[in-house]
């Protein structure tokens, strides 16, 4: 019997896909809508290769139990949506100080609050910034298609070990419910238990904390970390540039909304624009360099399209150090622009000269 | 079991404390007279003797026992305050054959953790837990805990514990006991001689259920905060044994262990062609092998928006659309209604077809096609049918206002009905199908589209179908039924 790595999936259940093909061993999660479809699907799968599934009691528990596991030596992921997210902070914390490895999917909603369940992408800061108490940070990823759920899941895995600490899937309801086809990759071999972990066939007394009372030994610990975040910075920014070539204009959108912006960077172009788009495919570490060099290459004024109340934005204005004007275009509370919106607004702004 | 008591330092403790800061390398943080001394011992002494400290991994609370694994020559983890049941249970689902413990305080366990030891302990995780009770908050300097003592002076009850302000002291043994998962439960107290030795034996009780997979066994500790209660240990000791015995009587719980079956979990497979049989589906043999569409209406986006109640195949109706643009290669997008409005009996999907980029999946806006299988649907959607494009209805469920869609291309055929007829009115989705392939084919394909549409609709359906030949059939004849019955309505006015 033939079988086809060509298959039609949600968004959802591309990561989950994605997860066990990167050899994830345990999930451990709670429902929330909009990302249910993650723990339905590793309900189903993951038991079927005797890996581990388990609905936890609440989302701090999920976190914590990903801590066990990721401490016990495995791969493991767990995913929310942005309320459930905060509740995971805690626990993140404490995942990204004891530099363990893990996968978290943010399959965002709408807020602040009880907010909706309708896509948003206010969980930015929450997420890009570290989120949780004390200076560190996670890598953070972020897919614009069904396909790249499944890619950038394998990806956060090799990158959670890579770094040893915790890697977000940030996406939203849109790109988590919706269906597109797929490539699924080849299965990985096995990622065994690394030398630091609590596996007993490394160590028989390994520990793991991120308790350090001497002030003098927990400023090297967060000089460490962010020697670490210095290094990723550097080396694992991803981006994906739509005709930035002779750009005089840019869009700089993710996920869901860089799929608008880049159709309105089709419009705009009819109608005479030189426009294109820089897709962060990291949001930590930032792609500064794309943007820099857009800057350089001519761009005199660029769009941050967000589903937020401008969150990215400021990474943008960092990034080119103020040296172009950043205007916003966004929609909040779980609308999603239109391309003729983002045409508009951009058209307001170019003859404003805004 | 050995119950010969060693002299010196237990073999389960390291010989020096070298993770410890500072100076004092051989000593304990502990205060004098603290039960977690006399407890850290028994447990050493118990894992030395049981020959599980290759076996073991410790789990610590934060709360004065937060350094614990200065101490014990095993593997450890130090948690977050309260989640120690919670990062054990990863432990002992990751590697069964560990011998998992939480040790944890009463602050910790029963008052910003009490979920999460309920919930493992319900779950009947297989670990073993030591709660240390002392009826106060030690590491934090003297708080009132969930288990300090009505009319009891702490910082935080200044005047003593106002059970009518505060509640009554927690009783995590009577709670636990009553769960149906658990193995073990006794409390006992660190304060005499006899005392001493009955908890030596609970510790080691509780360890060998964890290491025969038992599943969930908790001992509790009364146990001395002479610093933080102001007590001599001569007082604390009586303070333990007459004042907080009342409120928690030591003894034996829960004993099951004997009548448990052990817990076996399952091996993980990292076979990748299990995983590929898995997640891969079994590729569906195609009449027209690996043919694209070439009709120039699929260059860009094509928006189709689907309506109807929850029920009548909505859903599934916008999946086929998309199994056909997956079988023939071109991007397809298929995005539902989600949430409280899908249970409330409405369901929509988009779907979106190109050749090229597919921007929003959400056919919010200008829709080339609009699929209306209720009238709801019509007076929702309507609108967002962009001039000159095209409605499809079911007339046996919906009724077209007066003067409505006079900009677009109106076509209608009795979609419910005839599924009726054809014996399932499920299949009204797939009449609705073969509607569609009409529309299509009179306005939009070239001829070489025109010609394989049959054969890719039904393909699409039979992949839909893929398990369940009998409806498969039903739904193919429904798509013909609907393909010959469609009837034409109306051309755009302008």
């Amino acid at each position: 019997m033939n079988r086809t790595n060509r298959v039609l999936l949600k968004g959802n259940e591309a990561a989950v896909y994605g997860a066990l093909l990167a050899g994830c061993e345990c999930y451990f999660g709670y429902p929330i809508t909009p990302a249910s479809e993650i723990a339905h699907a590793s309900a189903r799968l993951f038991p079927a290769m005797g890996r581990v599934f388990i609905q936890a009691e609440c989302e701090i528990a999920s976190i914590n139990m990903v801590m066990g596991a990721s401490a016990a030596g495995k791969r493991v992921m767990t995913a929310s949506s942005g309320l459930g997210i905060s509740l995971k902070q805690e626990g993140v914390s404490y995942i990204a100080t004891a530099e363990l490895p893990c996968v978290i999917v943010d399959v965002m909603r709408g807020g602040p609050g009880l907010g909706n369940i309708s896509p948003e992408q206010a969980d930015y800061n929450q997420v890009v910034k570290g989120g949780g108490h004390g200076g560190y940070r996670c890598i953070v990823l972020s897919p614009g298609s069904v396909q790249e759920m499944c890619d950038l899941t394998m990806l956060a895995f090799d990158l959670a070990d890579k770094y040893r600490t915790p890697v977000y899937v940030l996406t939203d309801g849109m790109i988590g419910q919706m269906m597109e086809k797929l490539e699924l990759p080849e299965p990985r071999p096995r990622r065994m238990p690394p030398a630091w972990s609590l596996d007993r066939n490394v160590s028989a007394d390994n520990w793991i904390s991120s308790i350090y009372m001497d002030p003098v030994d927990l400023e090297e610990t967060n000089r460490r970390l962010n020697r670490k975040y210095d290094e990723i910075r550097e080396k694992e920014q991803l981006v994906e540039e739509f005709m930035m070539d002779d750009a005089e204009y840019a869009f700089v959108a993710y996920g869901i909304a860089s799929r608008m912006a880049r159709s309105a960077v089709d419009e705009l172009r009819k109608q005479g624009v030189k426009i294109g788009l820089v897709r962060p495919k990291t949001l930590f570490p930032f792609p500064e360099n794309a943007l820099r060099k857009a800057v350089k290459n001519g761009v005199k004024q660029f769009f941050s399209v967000e589903m937020s109340n401008g969150q990215m934005i400021d990474d943008v204005r960092l990034a080119i150090e103020c040296a172009r004007p950043v205007a916003l275009i966004n929609r909040m509370g779980g609308n999603v622009p239109t391309v003729e919106e983002i045409v508009n607004r951009t058209m307001d702004v170019i003859k404003g000269g805004k | 079991m050995s119950e010969k008591i060693k002299l010196g330092r237990p073999a389960g403790f390291f010989d020096v404390f070298e993770r410890r800061p500072g100076a004092i390398k051989k000593n304990m943080h502990y205060c004098p007279g603290c039960g977690h001394g006399v407890l850290h011992k028994l447990i050493a002494e118990a894992i030395a003797d049981l020959g599980i400290t290759h076996r073991v991994v410790l789990a610590a609370p934060v709360g004065c026992a937060v350094f614990a694994y200065y101490y014990f020559k095993c593997r450890s983890i130090q948690c977050a305050h309260g989640r120690a049941p919670a990062v054990a249970t990863g432990l002992t689902r990751s590697n069964p054959d560990d011998v998992i413990i939480s040790y944890q305080g009463d602050g910790d366990l029963a008052s910003i953790g009490f979920n999460h030891i309920l919930q493992a302990a319900n779950r009947g995780e297989n670990m073993t837990v030591f709660f240390v009770n002392n009826a106060i908050y030690g590491m934090t300097g003297g708080q009132m805990a969930p288990t300090t003592l009505p009319g009891q002076k702490t910082q935080t009850s200044p005047l003593g514990r106002d059970v009518l302000e505060t509640g009554y002291p927690i009783r995590v043994c009577e709670m636990i006991s009553q769960f149906d998962a658990p193995v073990y439960v006794e409390r006992c107290a660190l304060t005499s001689f006899k005392n001493i030795m009955a908890a030596r034996r609970a510790v080691r009780k509780a360890l060998q259920n964890s290491m025969d997979k038992k599943g969930f066994s908790l001992v509790e500790f009364l146990s001395g905060c002479p610093v933080n209660l102001k007590m001599n240990a001569h007082d604390m000791s009586e303070f333990i044994e007459t004042k907080m015995t009342k409120f928690f009587p030591l003894g034996v719980y829960l004993d099951r262990a004997a009548e448990r079956e052990p817990i076996v979990r399952a091996e993980m497979n990292y076979d990748a062609d299990k995983i590929k049989s898995l997640l891969y589906p079994e590729e569906i043999q195609s009449e027209l092998g690996d043919y694209k569409c070439s009709s120039p209406v699929f260059d860009k986006e094509c928006r189709v928006k689907i309506s109807g109640f929850g029920g009548q195949g909505v859903l599934s109706l916008g999946y086929i659309l998309a199994i056909l643009g997956k079988q023939r290669n071109f991007n397809v997008s298929w995005l539902p209604s989600y949430g409280p409005e899908m249970r409330g009996g409405t369901a929509n999907c988009s779907v979106v077809f190109s050749k090229s980029h597919i921007g929003s999946p959400e056919a919010a806006e200008n829709c080339d096609m609009l699929v209306c299988m209720n009238q709801p649907s019509v007076e929702k959607f309507l609108p967002i049918l962009k001039a000159g494009g095209v409605l499809v209805y079911d007339s046996s469920t919906v009724k077209l206002p007066e003067g409505a869609a006079k900009d677009h291309y109106v076509y209608g055929l009795p979609a419910s009905d005839l599924a009726n007829h054809l014996g399932d009115l499920r299949a009204a989705n797939t009449v609705m199908l073969g509607a569609i392939a009409a529309v299509m084919a009179d306005n939009f394909l070239d001829d070489a589209d025109k010609a394989n549409l049959d054969t890719a609709m039904i393909e699409a359906v039979r992949e839909m179908f893929a398990k369940k030949a009998k409806a498969a059939d039903i739904n193919i004849e429904a798509y013909k039924t609907g393909k010959e019955k469609i009837e034409f309505k109306s051309v755009p006015k302008a």
